[in-house]
């Protein structure tokens, strides 16, 4: 009987090991976020109520802490502004490397610079801001249109490599095609690259919003911490992730659950915002 | 869609474009690009900026002397950064130790190991973690995985302290853990590079390492991880460089205790965590603000470096991808 | 063995078009089952018998109930059309076909007496003993030429095994270790194309397998190197079994002593090469042969 060269035990036991040790770090890795959610839920479900989205915190420690209202408001209106922002300089950036920089060299220094940004520290935004808005009391000392600035200069680099990417995936036909019948630059790009890259741009720039949404270090130096809701912008302006932080080293319990209600709310929002982008990517691919 | 004029005029041809067409093309051009050297004036003036703020700072300790003197003390109005500085590195080091075989394991099993419609799935679930915002994952970290890991820590600490860094009481907000706090935020992104890395092994590589009678992970070790070498180191330095800035998470956890840090298990503080943490009381006090903002200088600085290594192998891999050397005639 | 027959080009079958080589048209083709005295086996080898084969993609039938028989130390052609089942035919064999996801394969592969697919046969170990070269050399680019060979080998420990030696002859079989003797720590792919390929091929016959199949191993690669690569496979058989995929009868006819010809999943005729290419039984195989379609 013919036999075939023999597999020894060991590298048996090795391959079935280190598959298995693959498969149980994978788990590893998924457990903080069940974890996460978990508690999130936990602790967190407990402290939404009515009052809890409709009320200011009090800013007392004793007796009624309030609710988040502020917060939730303030998240709203600075992220919204920083979006206003960052985005239309985010594309148009965008939109200069793909259509008239192209591989050039000061195209090439602009993308490097781009890549710089997306790996500096939140913090050293906010840092930034602080020195050249706040403390030269630009406009009075704290702000939330400055904490917007700050959230805007974090998303922009988020911004201008995701529209990069969909902007290089518009079909160069397209825009040749349009050319040739007479188009002149500033049409096709409005008219054509602008409207088919439309859901990639949409869906990264909701990233890009999902994450400015729940920053907290820029926000510190600049926009930092007030109890009421209020929408000047040249105020103080509360925010949810300013409140989790005020409230997380307090002592009282009450408090602490607000933290955990105000995380909730804060994750759910972020969820919701990537869920969306995730959706609108997809029914772009189908269409 | 016109294109410009198409009515005939008698000024001029039916070929011409009104002079106000005629310049949208120009201005559109040099508004995006404008817009781009924006950028740059923005990163220079960044720089500058910060540098001349935080030089009150280094002109009374020294560049040398504000790094790596070891006292930070508020009150007495002594700056020397040194704890801080190890600090970070202690917290980054346990960071890239615990996280970064994970994201490759992970990174592995689901390029290469795992059922084939169980994969986007767990893509999915693994960047959630990078959906959750820094301040959750402190609120967490100090309420939940700090108390609960106590006793566990207790016990490595007894047993193991004969080690290095090991040994003694473990305090509740520690070094220890803010590493693992760091070590699973860096997790999606150290996994999502390698995992781009590994798809791009040439599957010819792998089917030649199979047809030699090789075991799955025989073939794994033969042809996906040596390829995906450069890739992953790549990705690891860009884990470092996220580890080095993270701010919130970081000073909820870690129990801002301005000293070296004796064990891993004792309290400490980072360069990103003091400026978080100490900037309320020092907008009143020049030098504690320079000295904050010199902190910030040094942050930004190495994380300027790490990122440009990472870059570098990044590309690195990306270039072997696209260019596997291969002879003539012959 | 006459030095002559190793180094001399290869000719061609009578039936064709005369060939630009040397005319030593005698020498080269063998009848089924017969051997010359100076082209005797060295080593005495395993004859692969398939019965009942059949292969899929997921719902597509790519190989339809196929019996075939390879004789030891034989080279046995494949030839067929693209698409006609051939490549996967082949890597049943060695059962690298049921490595891409939603394939399988049924049936008898016989090596010897031993059923590859029965239960309890190792995968890994079938691998072993059925070695296989590709079209496009693929030597693992992040290894030496010395560690490319010896990859295999270390696979299965190397207790017992004079590693250095076994790269030496293996190198020598295929080859290619004149030209490489001295830069044994260079990277494998920075050889030529096909360098490379003869360095896959001692790569495969450094492990010792049984059969060694080869997927259109000259294809990619320039005349030059085909026909070192068409004489090398004329020495392997000596030590090997041999089955070759190829789309260019020329080299079925310059090479093989049995071809099989393929269509639509089916076999549809094998027998001697020289038979296959003047005189075939099948009227689809004579379409084939004299070009008319494929």
């Amino acid at each position: 009987m013919t036999t075939l060269p023999a597999v020894s035990a060991r590298r048996r036991i090795t391959d079935r090991f280190m598959r298995s040790l693959m498969l149980v770090l994978t788990i590893v890795a998924i457990v903080p976020l069940i974890l996460i959610l978990y508690y999130l839920i936990r602790e967190g479900i407990g402290a939404w109520n009515a009052d809890f989205f409709t009320t200011d915190p009090t800013g007392r420690f004793l007796g009624d802490p309030g609710g988040i209202k502020s917060a939730i408001w303030g998240t709203i209106v600075m992220v919204a502004l920083a979006s206003l922002i960052a985005i239309p300089i985010g594309v148009g950036v965008a939109l200069y490397l793909v259509e008239f920089g192209k591989q050039g060299t000061f195209a090439k220094i602009v993308r490097y610079f781009v890549d710089v940004m997306t790996g500096v520290p939140s913090v050293v935004f906010g840092l930034f801001i602080y020195i050249v808005l706040v403390v030269t009391k630009v406009g009075g000392t704290f702000a939330a249109w400055k904490g917007s600035v700050a959230l805007s200069l974090l998303m922009l680099p988020v911004v201008v490599r995701s529209s990069e990417v969909v902007l290089n995936l518009v079909p160069d036909s397209l825009r040749e095609g349009a050319l040739a019948l007479g188009a002149p630059r500033w049409r096709v790009t409005f008219r054509v690259v602008l409207p088919s890259a439309l859901p990639g741009l949409v869906t990264g720039s909701l990233l890009a919003v999902a994450r400015a949404a729940g920053e907290t270090a820029p926000l510190l130096f600049t926009a930092a911490f007030v109890f009421g809701t209020q929408f000047d912008l040249s105020q103080r302006m509360n925010s949810l992730p300013l409140q989790i932080f005020n409230d997380v080293s307090q002592a009282q319990d009450r408090l602490v659950q607000r933290a955990w209600g105000a995380a909730l709310t804060l994750v759910v929002l972020v969820l919701i915002l990537s869920l969306v982008a995730r959706l609108v990517q997809r029914r772009s691919r189908l269409a | 869609m016109e294109a410009g004029t198409m009515t005939p005029r008698a000024d001029r041809s039916l070929l011409e474009r009104s002079p106000r067409a005629r310049a949208a093309d120009p201005i559109l051009r040099w508004t995006l690009t404008a817009l781009a050297a924006l950028i740059l004036v923005l990163i220079a003036f960044f720089f500058v900026r910060l540098f001349i703020e935080a030089k009150p700072a280094f002109d009374k300790f020294g560049y040398v002397g504000f790094v790596f003197n070891n006292n930070w003390d508020v009150s007495k109005e002594i700056f020397g950064a040194w704890p801080l500085v190890v600090g970070t590195l202690i917290t980054s080091a346990i960071a890239l130790i615990i996280g970064v075989p994970v994201a490759i394991a992970t990174a592995l099993f689901v390029s290469e190991l795992a059922p084939r419609r169980s994969r986007q799935p767990l893509v999915i679930l693994v960047e959630l973690l990078a959906a959750v915002p820094s301040v959750v994952y402190g609120l967490w970290g100090i309420k939940v995985l700090a108390p609960k890991l106590q006793p566990a820590q207790q016990w490595f600490s007894d047993t193991f302290s004969f080690l290095p860094l090991v040994g003694g009481p473990v305090s509740i907000p520690n070094c220890f853990i803010a590493g693992l706090i760091m070590a699973i935020m860096i997790l999606p992104i150290v996994s999502a590079i390698s995992r781009e890395v590994m798809t791009t092994v040439p599957s010819e590589n792998k089917e030649a390492a199979l047809a030699l009678g090789a075991t799955r992970w025989e073939m794994i070790r033969m042809a996906v991880l040596p390829y995906s070498r450069a890739g992953i180191s790549g990705a690891a330095m860009l884990g470092l460089g996220r580890a080095i800035g993270e701010t919130i998470a970081v000073t909820i956890v870690i129990g801002n205790a301005p000293q070296v840090p004796e064990t891993i298990f004792s309290q400490g503080y980072t360069l990103a965590a003091v400026i978080a943490n100490e900037f309320g009381e020092a907008a009143s006090d020049p030098t504690h603000r320079a000295a904050l903002i010199a902190a910030g200088l040094v942050l930004f600085v190495l994380t300027l470096f790490v990122n440009a290594i990472a870059r570098y192998y990044v590309n690195r891999a990306q270039r072997g991808q696209r260019s596997v050397p291969q002879g003539m005639a012959g | 063995m006459n030095p002559e027959d190793v180094t001399s080009p290869p000719s061609a079958p009578s039936s064709a078009a005369p060939d630009p080589a040397t005319p030593r048209a005698e020498t080269r083709r063998l009848e089924v089952g017969g051997a010359r005295d100076e082209e005797a086996p060295i080593v005495q080898g395993h004859a692969v018998t398939l019965r009942g084969l059949n292969a899929y993609y997921g719902e597509t039938h790519a190989v339809k109930d196929v019996n075939l028989d390879y004789a030891a130390n034989r080279v046995t052609a494949m030839i067929g059309p693209s698409g006609c089942g051939k490549s996967t035919l082949v890597r049943c064999i060695n059962r690298m076909h049921e490595e891409i996801p939603g394939a399988r394969a049924t049936g008898e592969v016989n090596l010897d007496d031993l059923d590859l697919y029965s239960d309890g046969v190792d995968v890994v170990s079938v691998r072993r003993a059925v070695g296989m070269v590709f079209q496009k050399p693929n030597p693992f680019p992040t290894m030496s030429i010395y560690d490319n060979v010896a990859a295999g080998l270390r696979l299965s420990g190397t207790r017992g095994v004079n590693v250095k030696e076994r790269v030496e002859s293996s190198l020598k079989g295929a080859g290619l270790w004149e030209e490489v003797k001295d830069r044994m720590g260079q990277p494998g792919i920075g050889l030529s194309g096909g360098q490379q390929q003869r360095l896959c091929i001692a790569r495969t016959i450094a492990v010792e397998p049984e059969v060694i199949l080869m997927d259109e191993p000259a294809s990619a690669l320039d005349p030059i190197s085909t026909l070192k690569i068409e004489e090398l496979i004329l020495e392997l058989k000596r030590r090997y079994t041999i089955v070759l995929v190829t789309h260019n009868m020329q080299q079925a006819a310059r090479v093989a002593d049995t071809t099989a010809f393929m269509l639509n999943g089916e076999l549809v005729e094998h027998a001697s090469t020289e038979k296959i290419f003047s005189n075939p039984d099948d009227e689809r195989t004579e379409q084939y042969v004299t070009g008319k379609f494929g």
